[in-house]
């Protein structure tokens, strides 16, 4: 090659490159745009949205959406009422989907294959195509609008099985065998050894739980039927939806409300989050 | 013995509120059970295939199932296309900053889809932030959620900006585990950058795209938030899902009905899963 060929192939490569980073940079303003928008909206006095429907900025910033949503709306306590659920949702997923993610992976035992498969088989079966008995069954134990309705049905899930029964596959079998030598029994050896080591596994899985219990809709939604048990994504939906649907400072507001803890919490655990999605797509 | 124990209690819970209602949904499809039998079941009758039937000769489920394909047969390779895209621009042009689009790209996919809903909706108004933008480049837009030919594609441009993160860091997965020899060797034997994309990357890409196209065939036939916040099903049924036909039969109480047309959904996810694998299996 030449040195004005190489001259040329570099520019070459700089001027794709200075042009991938401007759609990029594209890319990621408009992919921000509808977050800077619900936020900037959820700070203008309702007089002012009417008056401009497609200003950026407000004139007047002020509080007033978010006080009128939590005196009028009842929001802080649908903010408890997710916490509590996705809370309790992440313990039980940790804990039950650990023992048999172990189970799973290191003891043998009749079942074990068919009991797998199922578990994978039940990765694709979405909540939407089982509600209707689950719903009939829940309110016949008498769980209907209680907390142990909306929890319950989440404690565990086939996911967390799945990706507790992947990282403890691949601890070493030798140190199992090394705590065996040692005196310790199965029970042991899972909560002073497999637990310990499966540090990074159980934090990509409370990340996961959290995240799909703090956004599920359609089970609460069925579930809670009287106010004070809607969780945030239900209050919003059906206040979305009625008399106040064209109230859009507390909309935004309330959008505000439900997605802000969640991306707070993104920003600092976004490689758990990422990692965890990867890890589920391609193992 | 050990491991029974280690199992009971996740056990306990899948069969109760998993493997049971998968099974409860394609019992009750074959009956009349209504809202009135939640606490006596005995009245409960088994009527065979009529609540199918009557799915069948009911236009609206047939508007239904047909929307949900259209969301599904457009979404999907949208979805894939950026996503595709911006991992590829990502894993090649991009060294610094790299962290800061992957981080930005993937927020969406971490928001409530009811809130997106709730703000997408206020974008979409007829004089609203998306024909504001439209009419900066000189486009009159379309009034998106109430003009039932563009409320579908409306519902598609919001799936597409809230769910490419996920395939895209799949894809990027994918793209780093390609050894980068291999696009040396190929360009010391004078291929151009498109030319090795198509020949080595895009097949090596293929298990990575089956699982992409699988999450999203998963995701996508489910849809209900969209239209349950954004158009009630409408304008014209234009929005109406399989899953949000269920959710209003269950609304009227009809859950035999409702059972019959959620396991429609079960079928088909199962039969798109088991396609794609099958496709991608005799190909490659």
């Amino acid at each position: 090659m030449t040195i004005t060929a190489s001259v040329r192939s570099v520019r070459k490569g700089l001027r794709t490159r200075t042009l991938i980073y401007i759609l990029a940079t594209l890319g990621l303003v408009v992919t921000l745009a509808p977050f800077a928008w619900m936020i900037l909206g959820s700070i203008k006095p309702t007089g002012e949205i009417l008056a401009d429907p497609n200003a950026w900025l407000p004139k007047n910033p002020t509080l007033d959406n978010f006080t009128d949503l939590l005196s009028r709306q009842n929001f802080g306590l649908y903010f408890f009422n997710s916490v509590v659920v996705a809370v309790a949702c992440v313990i039980g997923n940790l804990l039950f989907c650990a023992m048999a993610g172990y189970a799973l992976a290191k003891i043998d035992f009749a079942g074990k294959r068919l009991l797998f498969s199922l578990v994978l088989l039940m990765l694709i079966v979405p909540g939407i195509a089982t509600f209707v008995p689950l719903f009939v069954q829940v309110s016949n134990l008498g769980l209907a609008n209680t907390y142990l309705g909306l929890i319950l049905p989440y404690i565990v899930t086939p996911l967390g099985v799945f990706l507790m029964r992947q990282f403890i596959g691949d601890i070493p079998d030798a140190l199992l065998e090394a705590a065996k030598l040692d005196g310790a029994g199965e029970i042991r050896t899972f909560f002073r050894l497999i637990l310990p080591l499966s540090g990074p596994a159980l934090a990509t899985l409370a990340i996961l739980t959290f995240l799909a219990q703090w956004n599920n809709f359609l089970w609460p939604l069925v579930i809670a039927q009287t106010d004070d048990m809607y969780t945030l994504p239900v209050a919003l939906a059906l206040f979305s939806i009625g008399a106040n649907g064209t109230n859009y400072g507390l909309l935004l507001a309330g959008a505000v409300v439900v997605v802000l803890p969640i991306i707070v919490v993104f920003l600092f655990l976004q490689r758990y989050f990422i990692q965890g999605i990867a890890n589920t797509g391609i193992k | 013995m050990a491991a029974w124990l280690f199992c009971s209690p996740f056990l306990i819970f899948f069969f109760a509120f998993g493997l049971w209602p998968v099974l409860a949904s394609l019992l009750m499809s074959f009956t009349d059970i209504t809202s009135r039998d939640l606490r006596t079941p005995f009245g409960v009758g088994f009527v065979g295939l009529e609540n199918y039937l009557t799915l069948l000769a009911d236009d609206t489920f047939i508007r239904a199932v047909l929307n949900t394909l259209y969301f599904v047969a457009v979404g999907i390779p949208v979805t894939m296309l950026v996503s595709l895209v911006a991992a590829v621009a990502l894993n090649s042009g991009i060294n610094r900053l790299k962290a800061v689009f992957r981080v930005g790209y993937f927020a969406p996919v971490v928001t409530s889809i009811i809130a997106v809903a709730v703000v997408w909706r206020y974008m979409y108004q007829e004089d609203g932030l998306f024909n504001a933008a439209l009419g900066a480049i000189g486009i009159a837009g379309p009034d998106w959620l109430n003009d039932p030919a563009w409320s579908m594609p409306a519902l598609i441009i919001m799936a597409v900006w809230r769910n490419f993160g996920i395939p895209m860091v799949i894809f990027l997965a994918g793209l780093q585990a390609i050894p980068t020899e291999l696009h040396e060797a190929a360009s010391v034997d004078g291929a151009s950058k498109w030319r090795s994309f198509r020949s080595i990357t895009l097949p090596l890409l293929k298990p990575t795209t089956l699982v992409v196209a699988v999450l999203l065939s998963i995701a996508y036939l489910q849809f209900f938030e969209e239209p349950f916040v954004m158009t009630g099903g409408g304008p014209l049924d234009s929005t109406t899902s399989i899953g949000y036909y269920a959710y209003e039969q269950f609304g009227f109480g009809l859950y035999g009905l409702a059972s019959a047309a959620s396991y429609v959904l079960v079928l088909l996810i199962a039969l798109l899963s088991f396609l794609q694998f099958r496709l991608f299996r005799t190909r490659s």
